[in-house]
């Protein structure tokens, strides 16, 4: 089977009986079963995609070709689907099925997609590595004895090594980004309120948005044109802004590059040459690349950090044991329901945010960490959003080196942290940004840059996204 | 921040969490170092700065109050670690010593 990086060209292809639905999905069964070892999915659902691939060749000799007909999707072990089970990687969770199906999971399901599976991931999608699963670390295709990247690490090895055309994932600090970076697709984090996140299991819900990993801009605007829009089921999904259009005019745009990101001192050298290659690319083709200062840039993760893990200290307090999940053999009563049941179901990091959210919250440190962090993401967001009205895009490394080996960053938190420095700063401002897989380390290890735009410039960002890969060696 | 080790009991126990032993001390060795990072915020004059809440400018989205089956009784109790046929099953709460 030929191995297709657009939407449009399966489409194409099953339209004119090429291929069939029915071939196509028995190829990434084929690819699953050839990469099991890289551990990218924790469920395959075989015979339900071979039924609905039948059902979609017999829709399309029908001529009913839908929007999303032959497109096979895999979905992050965080998002809800009818009657599936689903557990953000966590013992917690053993047995659970979801009794609905997140909004985006809905729409794309309408649209005619196939569901082929759920990926492994970080553990409730805290971590940057795929490390922190319960089901053990997911392997990079590129390079077995290297991460993938996380949160969202299953999805991006199952578009990465052809397991899947499509994957959805979700982002809170860079969970899409960095795994794309790493893999060498695309990955898209929407603007905030931009995407439901009804059914989406919470993590921080003033961060968290769904997202896709794809082999091309246009699929990955395709799939973004889907799952966007209001929701009654998720009041913070904008009501009073929609994606703005783009016209692409002139063709000419005004980049805007980091200071301290390219001359920091973290930044691996062929991180740093591939950018000034892009640099140098863009301006030679005529577009404006200009350089700004951002002194906050270290306060980012520390800020996140606060902020995420308050939020999601609060957020798993649900998982009691008491309605659904796991509950431990331990429990006597309600206390140690709660206690035995969530010290025996959660891992290691997990426990550490809710610990650490736990302590900003409380009532001595409230101000001093919590409040204070609230206080600097506003400055964040402002700075952000005033360099973005004066620009087209700025444009930074998605991370600061290639995916890191196995075991590297594993028993130091603070470095696994240091992981989002880059792509915190669109959670924090809740601005879209887009990993693109611009370059090649000198080890033949995938490199993203990423592009991000204003509040609900998903157009411009897609447009200006493939004039940065149109100028790509 | 220096973190005792009855410090980490007082958030353990807010939050439902229990650890014992080396699992103790590596979270308290952890808690003080993360939170030195986080320190760092200091640094950044916030003076006059509103605290970011809400990340969108919606204010009041409601709908309509319309009653709706989503969820049948049956369903509901699908996902129960223990139940029987109409209730989810508990460990007894009412009538035990409770410090």
């Amino acid at each position: 089977m030929k191995s297709y990086n657009r939407i449009s060209e399966i489409q194409a292809d099953l339209q004119s009986g090429h291929i069939s639905c029915l071939d196509l999905v028995r190829s990434y069964l084929e690819n699953i079963r050839l990469n099991s070892h890289l551990n990218a999915f924790l469920e395959v659902w075989e015979e339900e995609a071979l039924r609905r691939a039948a059902q979609t060749d017999e829709n399309i000799r029908a001529g009913k070709m839908q929007k999303l007909s032959g497109v096979v999707i895999a979905l992050k072990d965080v998002l809800a689907y009818k009657n599936h089970k689903v557990s953000a990687s966590s013992k917690i969770l053993e047995g659970f099925e979801s009794l609905y199906s997140a909004t985006a999971v809905q729409r794309l399901e309408d649209a005619g997609a196939i569901f082929i599976g759920r990926t492994n991931c970080d553990e409730f999608a805290m971590g940057a590595s795929n490390e922190n699963s319960a089901f053990g670390p997911v392997l990079n295709a590129a390079d077995e004895t290297r991460v993938p990247g996380g949160s969202s690490g299953g999805s991006a090895v199952a578009v990465q090594a052809g397991m899947c055309h499509v994957a959805l994932g979700t982002d809170t600090g860079g969970s899409i980004r960095q795994p794309a970076s790493f893999t060498g697709v695309y990955g898209l984090k929407p603007t905030y309120g931009a995407v439901s996140r009804w059914g989406l299991l919470a993590y921080a819900s003033s961060f968290d948005q769904i997202g896709s990993f794809c082999r091309s801009v246009e699929d990955i605007e395709w799939i973004y044109n889907c799952i966007a829009g209001p929701d009654d089921q998720d009041s913070t999904v904008s009501v009073n802004h929609k994606t703005l259009p783009f016209e692409k005019g002139s063709g000419k745009y005004h980049f805007a590059v980091m200071e301290e990101a390219i001359h920091h001192p973290g930044l691996n050298e062929d991180v740093r040459s591939m950018i000034k290659t892009a640099i140098a690319n863009l301006e030679k083709a005529g577009h404006r690349v200009s350089y700004f200062r951002f002194p906050l840039l270290e306060y980012m993760v520390p800020a996140y950090y606060v902020i995420t893990t308050a939020e999601a200290s609060s957020n798993l307090s649900r998982y009691s044991g008491l309605l659904y999940g796991k509950r431990s053999t331990a429990a006597v009563d309600l206390e140690s329901t709660f206690v035995a049941s969530r010290t025996e179901g959660f891992g290691t990091e997990v426990k550490r945010r809710i610990m650490l959210g736990t302590f900003v919250l409380s009532s001595d440190y409230y101000d001093a960490y919590y409040k204070k962090a609230l206080q600097v993401r506003a400055l964040i967001r402002q700075k952000t959003l005033e360099i973005l009205d004066g620009c087209d895009a700025i444009l930074i490394p998605t991370t600061s080196s290639p995916a890191f080996k196995i075991g590297e960053k594993a028993k130091d938190p603070i470095a696994m942290y240091l992981a989002d420095l880059f792509t915190v700063q669109a959670n924090l401002a809740g601005v879209p940004a887009i990993s693109v897989p611009f370059g090649k380390s000198s080890e033949n290890l995938p490199m993203g840059l990423q592009l991000i735009t204003g509040l609900f410039e998903e157009q411009k960002l897609f447009a200006l996204s493939e004039t940065l890969m149109s100028v790509a060696e | 921040m220096k973190i005792t080790g009855e410090k980490v009991d007082q958030l353990a126990k807010l939050a439902r969490l229990s650890f014992e032993g080396e699992e103790k001390e590596a979270i308290r060795n952890d808690l003080e170092n993360i939170l030195e990072m986080c320190e760092k915020l200091n640094e950044v004059d916030t003076n006059g700065v509103e605290p970011l809440i809400y990340m969108t400018d919606n204010v009041n989205v409601l709908r309509n109050d319309e009653v709706k089956q989503e969820i049948t009784h049956e369903e509901a109790l699908k996902n129960a670690p223990k139940k029987d046929s109409d209730f989810f099953r508990v460990p007894k709460v009412i009538g035990q010593q409770n410090d």
